[in-house]
């Protein structure tokens, strides 16, 4: 087990060098969010609401668009082969996968969390239930990241891809537009995707309170998510095998 | 124990035998050659003893473990060095190595002596801190090598490893190989070219169309293959032939034209002379020259491949 994770945070930290500085990452993965979020912030719109809409989204696209940057690209070039040669689990890869995504979603949080902290003065409700919230928030991001990546071929297009799959769950999970102002048909579409969640867990560490879904189910689907995203990466993994 | 051996390894893609039932070993230390024209099944059979691809049927041993089985400890005992240079361009060579040593879990110290060591041996001290994305094709190709090399695997897997290269890369490449090989590593080689494979290695299984056709010393080979089996013929017409015409006489297994020569490897000889002379006299024209000599390894290789084909 230590061997798996050891080679999980090496292949993390490979990552991270790699893949930091790569356009689609850079872009998307944090120009975009702070972009987003000065945005909204400048609307003047409540901001005790938005501000945990604002650390997700920046959470969210820094998670998912390093994964997408590494393992669509990998996967062209052949160098993702390399990793299924190390004596290491496909679980491990994926987590490995995870992990620079995981570390990638955190950096680009920094900023924005540091916009909500210092700018909007709004300390948080609980810290430490904060800092773990967000912990399994960007783990459920980052290996939701990782599972969509196996359904882009060409790097190419891996933006358009996520982001048709990223912002309709952006606009449906409580994120930004309040899941209590929807029409009845959509609120079921909100509850099954597994962002609302971990918004709704955030908002409560950050705001002490919550919109519709309790802290204590917020984070357990997160993690549940979470630990099932990783395992159908691994399972994707299998299947790429010839 | 053998280093490698398979036992009617087989691969499907859908209905299609990609590989056919091999049946092959390989003796610890070996340099041995896996020859085939592009398609033949080759990379499929290395990937397939490496775990990268699915065994359809048969069974394999690598370093005396079941690529089903135990597929981790196959993978501890190989390295493979595949048909692409396919490191981290961002990360510098010493990096891409250390990495390596990193997921085969060896030591930091073990890691920066060894990554060192196959710098220098791979001739690319100098360029320990340059990214591998600004490498030329064969520094890239030697550091691809080096890094298979981190965990000091028992056998190494190379898969076209001179491919794209030229000359001098290539002989580098050879020259390098012939130094592992001499340092105990068994080594499986895979090769479209048929130098190569014959001026390297200890044996060569020759592969066409997923089957195992031919397998020996490459002068085993010349010696069993070989024999009068080049016709050099040219007429006192120079049009009095086609190399179409003449590929459609029975016994010719391949046709070349050099200006008015024809270059003809053939299964029966006689019988290709007789047939050429009857044909250039229905054509008012006989032959000009005639000469019958031993194959090459080109001519082995195409013989045993035509062979393969009848």
């Amino acid at each position: 087990m230590l061997d798996e994770l050891r080679g999980a945070f090496y292949i993390a930290k490979k990552d991270l060098k790699e893949y930091y500085l790569k356009p689609p990452t850079v872009s998307w993965g944090i120009a975009f969010p702070l972009v987003f979020a000065f945005a909204f912030l400048l609307r003047g719109w409540d901001k005790l609401w938005l501000a945990p809409g604002l650390l997700s989204i920046s959470l969210f696209f820094g998670s998912t668009s390093m994964s997408a940057a590494s393992i669509v690209f990998e996967r062209r070039t052949g160098s993702f082969e390399r990793l299924l040669l190390f004596p290491i689990s496909y679980f491990g890869v994926a987590l490995g996968k995870s992990l620079s995504s995981f570390f990638f979603g955190l950096l680009s949080l920094t900023t924005t969390l540091a916009i909500v902290w210092i700018f909007l003065s709004i300390p948080p409700h609980n810290l430490p239930l904060l800092a773990f919230t967000i912990v399994c928030a960007a783990l459920q991001f980052s290996s939701m990241g990782v599972l969509l990546s196996f359904a882009v071929k060409d790097p190419a297009q891996a933006m358009t891809i996520f982001n048709s799959v990223r912002f309709p769950m952006m606009f449906l999970s409580n994120m930004i537009i309040p899941v209590t102002r929807f029409p009845p048909y959509l609120t079921p579409i909100s509850f099954a995707i597994p962002l609302t969640y971990s918004v709704e867990a955030i908002r409560y560490a950050l705001v002490g309170s919550y919109d519709v879904i309790p802290p204590q189910i917020a984070l357990t689907v997160t993690i549940i998510s979470f630990l099932a995203f990783l395992y159908f990466a691994k399972v994707m993994i299998e299947r790429s095998i010839p | 124990m053998d280093a490698i051996v398979a036992e009617d390894l087989t691969k499907y893609y859908d209905e299609f035998p990609a590989v056919d039932h091999l049946n092959f070993s390989v003796k610890c230390g070996e340099l041995f050659g896996f020859l085939g024209p592009n398609g033949a099944g080759k990379t499929t059979t290395v990937r397939m003893l490496c775990g990268l691809t699915r065994i359809s049927s048969g069974e394999a041993y690598v370093a005396g473990y079941s690529p089903l089985r135990e597929l981790k400890l196959v993978k501890k005992s190989v390295g493979l060095v595949p048909d692409i240079s396919n490191l981290y361009s961002e990360l510098t060579c010493i990096e891409n190595l250390i990495f390596m040593g990193e997921m085969y879990g060896l030591s930091k110290r073990e890691r920066e002596e060894r990554a060192r060591e196959l710098l220098e041996f791979f001739g690319l001290i100098d360029k320990r801190d340059s990214k591998f994305g600004k490498l030329s094709k064969g520094q890239k190709r030697r550091l691809t090598i080096a890094a298979a090399l981190m965990h000091n695997p028992k056998i190494l897997f190379l898969d076209e490893p001179t491919i794209g290269l030229d000359v001098t890369g290539r002989r580098m490449i050879w020259n390098l190989i012939r130094k592992l090989n001499e340092e105990g590593i068994t080594i499986f080689l895979t090769t479209h070219n048929i130098d190569e494979a014959f001026n390297l290695c200890d044996r060569i299984a020759v592969i066409n169309k997923g089957k195992l056709t031919a397998i020996g010393s490459p002068a085993d080979l010349k010696r069993k293959f070989s024999g009068s089996e080049v016709l050099e013929v040219s007429f006192t017409e120079k049009n009095a032939m086609t190399v179409e015409d003449i590929s459609k006489i029975p016994g010719v297994i391949e046709v070349s034209r050099s200006g008015g020569s024809f270059k003809i490897i053939v299964s029966d000889p006689l019988l290709v002379m007789e047939e050429l002379a009857r044909r250039a006299r229905s054509r008012r024209a006989s032959l000009n020259y005639v000469n019958l000599r031993g194959a090459d390894a080109e001519e082995v290789f195409l013989r045993i491949i035509g062979e393969s084909y009848a």
